[in-house]
């Protein structure tokens, strides 16, 4: 299975990493460097992508088949069905960064850089990536509550000590780690909020069984401590 | 805004030389000072260019009572011609740069330089006491020219310009001393480390409106302290995100007279070491006293704990720029709960669809929207959709302007807009995600725009984005006749959605066009139109250099400029057509000019 820290990449995507932007490979729901995400108007609960995720994220990456076609050629042709109505007659852009777009003033960039700080949210199994805003937060148990608000199936145990988010359907627990400056993966939860805050790179809910590697930084006395 | 005049009297404004073609009558120098007495009332310059066509007295009577002179491009017609041909203009408004360089589509150097203009005025307007300048650069030296050559000066308006620093500010500051308006919009200022706050002279000084909200330098506070107390005619004040709110305490108690406040920072310093830091002053008290407040901003580094503050002011603020501010839905709903008389609203998205949901319940008489995505991206989803744009539409019936960016967006939101809005004059709507279509039907986003261009029976400006074909386009030429600014990226499908837009709107006067399949063809089939255009941009379209060639050929009023974009630091797709990337034209009635520079190839 996957190690730690790589956010669930399984080595198919690694494979394809020369061929498609890194950042083309991550989680999503639909087709790497698509324009169309291939969202649905209605966000479907945890449970009901589960099938799907694993169907699909192997038929973004191979290209529909078992084979391993071109997978740009595969994009194209996936593209043509998703799109209904009038099929225009460009090629699919590939998804690199276009100067100007979104027509947002560099000024208005600079500003709002100052006071945010995003990060991505990956739930292992989820075939979907979200962002959250750091910033928005004041506190571990605030930011679990929204955690548990957008990927909706699960509930935060009771014992917020422990910080581990349940999926009833699943039956498993996840817990909250994140990739700090450094690239180490850690327990969130075991710094104070603002030092958390400053170093969190990305967060990741780990299945609980793959988290046992990763250890507490401090003593387990400090997971006790307020979530501040 | 609602311009509805006659493409001609648009050249005629810029063309000197034009003169109408009437018997000429023997110069009457009675019915000419009659006619000057009758003329210097008219205030409009559409209905002045009318006027200045009817017979050469009319003319010459026009051109003599003109005290407002608006050149919509710098390069349309030179400083010489425009001075020569109106002797006594008090105020001036020029614009450089086309909009898309806002976007770094444009090399930096381009042109729009400020000097040719302030250098000619200075001999030729000593009497000038306003200048408006938007997108324009500008120099130190400029500055200080334009403080040493006019006595009377009032009023200084800079919006999306660049190139000068503290040290002109200061020059203005020092030697204007009938400086009423002093106002950076969106202006980049360099640091030059000159107390400009300081130069203000000593004594009661007639500052109306001071804004410098996007100075990013720090400013001396004691100094804006005494400025604001000796100013007893101060209106509009728009601090920098350097004021901390203590010090917007300090300032509202001596200025409660204020109309427009931009707050600054509205957060607390983290520098400041005193000992009553902790006490937090009262806030509340201050807005209070403000009972004339109308228009309020700033917030740019706001603590969501003192939104409160503001609470006094809601009920009559008519103008809300919270477009610097990340709050979330619920802080945000405890502010516009109280905002009923709203009419102008800037917003960041982290308000989400729930807080343009409390909008449209709160804020019936809304005029103005505009949605900005706290993160321009394209690979999140985002927290506005078209359910904010549904809520808007149903619960702010007067709406007549909307600039909306989201990630997702449904043509049903957006035709119900044009159902429940048919005031519309401007409706920009950005979907972030290129081609990205309805996101529930997964059609293009046709239907949506062609219902806005059906119904908005009033609208002058529209910006598409979104998944589009052709069909969007033919909706445009159909049904939008008084479009004057049309904006496109990413759309179409061929030549003929460029032709459908070019043949089908007389009213047409700014066409800005990026990365859409529009070629040679369609560039011919608009010729008839550039004269009576202000300009056409397109960037990495389909149109070749043989194509932008034979249009410059056969039209010499109109000047071609091709622009190769070399900059280092941003990431250029290559072009492979004859090696240009933007394609930027426009009428004028002067010669090449030579301002220009390398990357820039002028046929």
């Amino acid at each position: 299975m996957s190690a730690p820290g790589r956010a669930g990449h399984s080595p198919e995507m690694v494979e394809y990493s020369g061929a498609m932007n890194l950042d083309e490979t991550e989680l999503t729901l639909g087709l790497p460097g698509g324009e169309s995400r291939g969202k649905s108007g209605t966000k479907r609960g945890f449970p009901d992508t589960i099938d799907l995720s694993i169907g699909a994220k192997r038929r973004s990456l191979t290209g529909g088949g078992e084979a391993a076609k071109d997978p740009d050629i595969a994009v194209a042709e996936r593209r043509e069905d998703e799109v209904s109505g009038t099929i225009s007659s460009k090629p699919p852009a590939t998804k690199t960064q276009v100067v100007g777009w979104p027509p947002v003033r560099s000024f208005r960039k600079n500003v709002m850089t100052k006071s945010c700080k995003f990060v991505k949210v990956a739930v292992d199994g989820a075939p979907y990536l979200r962002k959250v805003d750091l910033e928005m937060y004041s506190s571990y148990q605030q930011l679990l509550a929204a955690l548990e608000g957008m990927f909706s199936c699960f509930t935060i145990r009771k014992y917020l000590k422990e910080r581990k988010l349940m999926d009833p359907a699943n039956g498993g627990e996840y817990v909250p780690t994140y990739e700090d400056k450094d690239g180490d993966w850690m327990l969130v939860g075991d710094v104070p909020w603002k030092m958390f805050v400053e170093s969190c790179k990305r967060l990741r809910l780990m299945k609980g069984s793959e988290a046992v590697g990763l250890a507490p930084r401090a003593s387990a006395s400090t997971c006790t401590s307020s979530s501040s | 805004m609602g311009d509805n005049h006659h493409p001609l009297a648009e050249m005629a404004e810029e063309d000197g030389d034009h003169q109408p073609l009437r018997g000429s009558d023997p110069p009457d120098q009675v019915l000419d000072t009659v006619l000057e007495t009758v003329l210097q009332f008219l205030t409009c310059r559409q209905d002045r260019n009318s006027a200045s066509l009817v017979c050469q007295s009319w003319h010459r009577a026009e051109a003599l009572t003109r005290s407002e002179l608006f050149i919509g491009n710098c390069y349309a017609v030179s400083p010489a011609r425009a001075t020569a041909r109106f002797p006594r203009v008090e105020s001036i408004y020029i614009k450089g740069r086309p909009r898309f360089a806002d976007f770094n589509l444009m090399p930096r150097n381009w042109g729009a330089h400020f000097r040719p203009w302030v250098s000619a005025m200075s001999r030729a307007y000593p009497w000038l006491e306003k200048v408006y300048l938007k997108r324009m650069s500008l120099t130190n030296d400029d500055l200080a020219l334009l403080a040493d050559s006019f006595r009377q000066f009032k009023e200084l308006e800079l919006v999306f310009c660049e190139g000068f620093g503290t040290k002109g500010l200061s020059e203005i500051a020092s030697k204007c001393r009938q400086l009423r308006v002093l106002d950076l919009s969106d202006t980049e200022v360099i640091d030059d480390a000159m107390d400009w706050i300081s130069s203000f002279p000593e004594g009661e000084t007639p500052l109306e409106s001071l804004t410098f909200d996007c100075v990013e330098c720090e400013i001396n506070f004691e100094a804006l302290e005494g400025l604001v107390a000796r100013s007893p005619s101060l209106k509009k004040l728009r601090l920098n995100r350097y004021v901390s709110i203590r010090q917007l305490y300090q300032l509202l108690i001596k200025a409660p007279q204020l109309t427009h406040l931009g707050t600054g920072s509205f957060s607390q310093s983290e520098n400041i070491q005193h000992l009553d830091d902790n006490q937090d002053l009262d806030y509340h008290s201050a807005f209070a006293a403000c009972k004339s407040l109308v228009c309020l901003s700033g917030f740019k580094e706001v603590m969501p704990e003192y939104l409160p503050s503001i609470y006094p002011v809601c009920a009559n603020l008519t103008s809300l720029n919270f477009s610097y501010t990340n709050i979330n839905p619920q802080q945000f709903r405890s502010v516009i709960v109280h905002c009923h008389k709203l009419q102008n609203l800037w917003l960041l998205d982290t308000v989400c669809d729930e807080g343009l949901q409390a909008v449209a319940a709160s804020c019936k008489d809304l005029r103005e929207l505009r949605v900005f995505p706290v993160h321009p991206d394209e690979d999140i989803e985002g927290p506005v959709s078209e359910v904010g744009l549904q809520a808007i539409s149903e619960g702010c019936r007067k709406l007549q302007s909307i600039l909306y960016f989201c990630q997702r967006m449904t043509n049903e939101a957006v035709i119900a807009m044009s159902r429940n809005c048919p005031d519309l004059v401007v409706f920009r709507l950005c979907i972030m995600g290129r081609h990205q279509p309805d996101h529930v039907t997964r059609k293009p986003m046709d239907e949506g725009f062609g219902a806005i261009v059906k119904n908005c029976r009033k609208l002058t400006r529209l910006a598409v984005s979104g998944l589009l074909t052709d069909k969007a386009f033919s909706y445009i030429g159909q049904y939008g006749k008084l479009v004057r600014t049309l904006s496109v990226a990413f759309a179409g499908d061929s030549d003929m959605g460029l032709r459908y837009v070019l043949e089908g709107c007389p009213r047409l006067q700014k066409l800005e066009i990026r990365d859409s399949p529009f070629g040679d063809e369609a560039l011919w089939a608009g010729a008839h139109r550039y004269y009576n255009m202000r300009f056409l941009w397109m960037s990495s379209c389909r149109v070749s250099r043989l194509g932008c060639q034979e249009i410059a050929r056969s039209m010499p009023h109109l000047v071609v400029e091709l622009l190769r974009y070399e900059e280092e630091d941003a990431p250029f797709v290559e072009e492979d057509n004859n090696n240009f990337s933007v394609l930027y034209m426009y009428r004028s009635l002067e010669q090449t000019r030579n301002d220009a520079p390398e990357s820039v190839t002028i046929l």
